[in-house]
């Protein structure tokens, strides 16, 4: 499909908007969105990884495993992920140490900066997810499970773990959309997802506001299809939660 | 000990500097909540509304604004505000000189905007939660539609949604720290312009990192001692 000759019949300007260069500009636009899927997938899978070993260190009994838990969850929950972005982007690199590291050829690139700030926050707000769904198990479920001879891994992966993440589901579907949104932060690091390309359209011809509400109409439809994803998941997992609106 | 250099108060260092920011982020914070609520009262009024249009606004609203960065939402905002400024003086009075409205004003509103639809959430959810029978009580004993919202529906849905705007809250707080990019002078644009000028970032993004948790921490011991006092004489199950 040949896209200029669409935007050519568009009219040059609508309600103020220069819909011929909003039109003009969707495919540089859209040519942002793997990299933006990029980074939420990869962030969102090692954080769950860790965000599992978080919360599996908070209910360990063991003190210092919890406190180590609970300073990480405290400190990415109670920053801006802007702030974490920087800290890592232009922060480290005032120390000759990590400069002269082993290290630097990873923190010197604002993608692996970028996909380290975004993992460690959903980390800490997915381990506060996991922990919630964990909590939520009902203790007769267990004791039954335990009264049948399960115990250790096997509780966990028959009855402990299946009922957490039924119950963890909708609140991960919201944590998935908050990624997706603070993808957009990386693009002060220089990274050209949706955002960086839409700023550099920007640079450009001078339209802020037509190339950042198509940015947001791009944004707006991910999330549409991640809803969509985590509504059918739940209604797969639970059907027996949901109400039939 | 560079850093205590750095950060002390006054000529020599930029903590005085850091300091004014917080203040500048607080107030920010304050002004964008308050809008928020404001924004917020419309909001549920709409979407709990039975006219289907009125319904449909205040939908698109809080999912549109919920769907979309935070930083984008800003960006759009901050420069569309100016562009209508701009076009309503044009068309007006026939003025075409640049015009730009205060940074804080713009920052506040943002932010005020993004907390409101976060807010409207929070609190129609706690509208819901007053059981219909309280109502149809209320209604039956001679209560007319001003009683029953002042008597028995406003005490209850505060009670709910104070922990829902609590959150609402430091969302809000953490979200001005995005509002740098207008270059209203908050925490990260200070912390920004003193990492350019003494190349220490980590220094200054680590102070910033603190002062927001220092505020975040603040604001919870608050929220909490809110909630007691908002759940004094409700009976409640230990969590």
């Amino acid at each position: 499909m040949n896209i200029d000759g669409i935007c050519i019949s568009l009219p040059k300007e609508y309600l103020g908007l220069k819909v011929q260069l909003m039109c003009d500009s969707l495919p540089k636009l859209l040519s942002g969105i793997p990299l933006t899927i990029e980074l939420v997938a990869i962030s969102l899978s090692i954080g769950f990884i860790l965000a599992m070993c978080i919360a599996l260190m908070r209910i360990s009994g063991s003190r210092l495993l919890n406190i180590v838990s609970r300073s990480y969850v405290f400190y990415f929950r109670g920053t801006p992920l802007l702030v974490q972005i920087f800290l890592i982007y232009y922060g480290l690199a005032q120390f000759d140490l990590i400069k002269e590291s082993f290290l630097w050829p990873f923190f010197r690139e604002a993608y692996w900066c970028g996909i380290l700030a975004l993992t460690l926050n959903t980390g800490a707000y997915t381990a506060e997810i996991i922990r919630g769904g964990l909590q939520s198990v009902p203790h007769g479920q267990i004791e039954s499970a335990r009264s049948m001879g399960m115990s250790g891994i096997l509780l966990y992966r028959r009855v402990i773990l299946p009922i957490a993440f039924r119950q963890a589901l909708p609140a991960y579907g919201n944590e998935m959309i908050l990624m997706v949104k603070g993808t957009s932060l990386v693009s002060t690091i220089t990274l050209m997802e949706i955002t960086g390309i839409a700023r550099h359209i920007i640079a450009k011809y001078w339209t802020p506001v037509e190339i950042f509400l198509i940015a947001g109409i791009i944004y707006l439809f991910i999330n549409y299809l991640v809803t969509r994803i985590v509504r059918y998941a739940e209604n797969r997992y639970t059907p027996y939660l949901q109400t039939n609106e | 000990m560079e850093f205590i250099h750095l950060l002390s108060l006054g000529d020599q260092g930029w903590g005085d500097e850091m300091l004014r920011a917080t203040m500048v982020t607080i107030m920010v914070s304050i002004s964008a909540m308050c809008i928020g609520l404001f924004v917020s009262i419309f909001g549920t009024i709409s979407k709990l509304s039975k006219n289907r249009l009125i319904r449909a606004i205040g939908n698109t609203y809080t999912t549109v604004v919920r769907g979309i960065p935070e930083l984008l939402v800003i960006y759009l905002l901050y420069f569309g505000f100016n562009n209508a400024i701009m076009s309503i003086a044009n068309s007006l009075f026939g003025y075409n000189q640049y015009i730009e409205l205060p940074v804080f004003l713009i920052a506040a509103l943002a932010v005020g905007i993004i907390s409101g639809a976060y807010s409207t959430e929070v609190i129609r959810g706690a509208f819901l939660v007053v059981p219909r029978g309280q109502i149809e009580a209320a209604k039956s004993v001679g209560m007319n539609r001003f009683l029953v919202f002042y008597r028995v529906l406003i005490p209850q849905v505060l009670r709910y949604a104070l922990p829902g705007l609590g959150n609402v809250w430091q969302l809000t707080l953490k979200d001005t720290a995005l509002i740098m990019v207008t270059g209203l002078v908050e925490i990260m644009r200070q912390a920004h312009i003193a990492s350019g000028s003494t190349y220490s970032p980590f220094t200054f993004y680590m102070s910033a990192a603190i002062l927001y948790l220092v505020l975040t921490t603040a604001s919870s011991k608050a929220l909490n001692s809110a909630e007691n006092w908002a759940n004094k004489g409700v009976k409640r199950e230990k969590a």
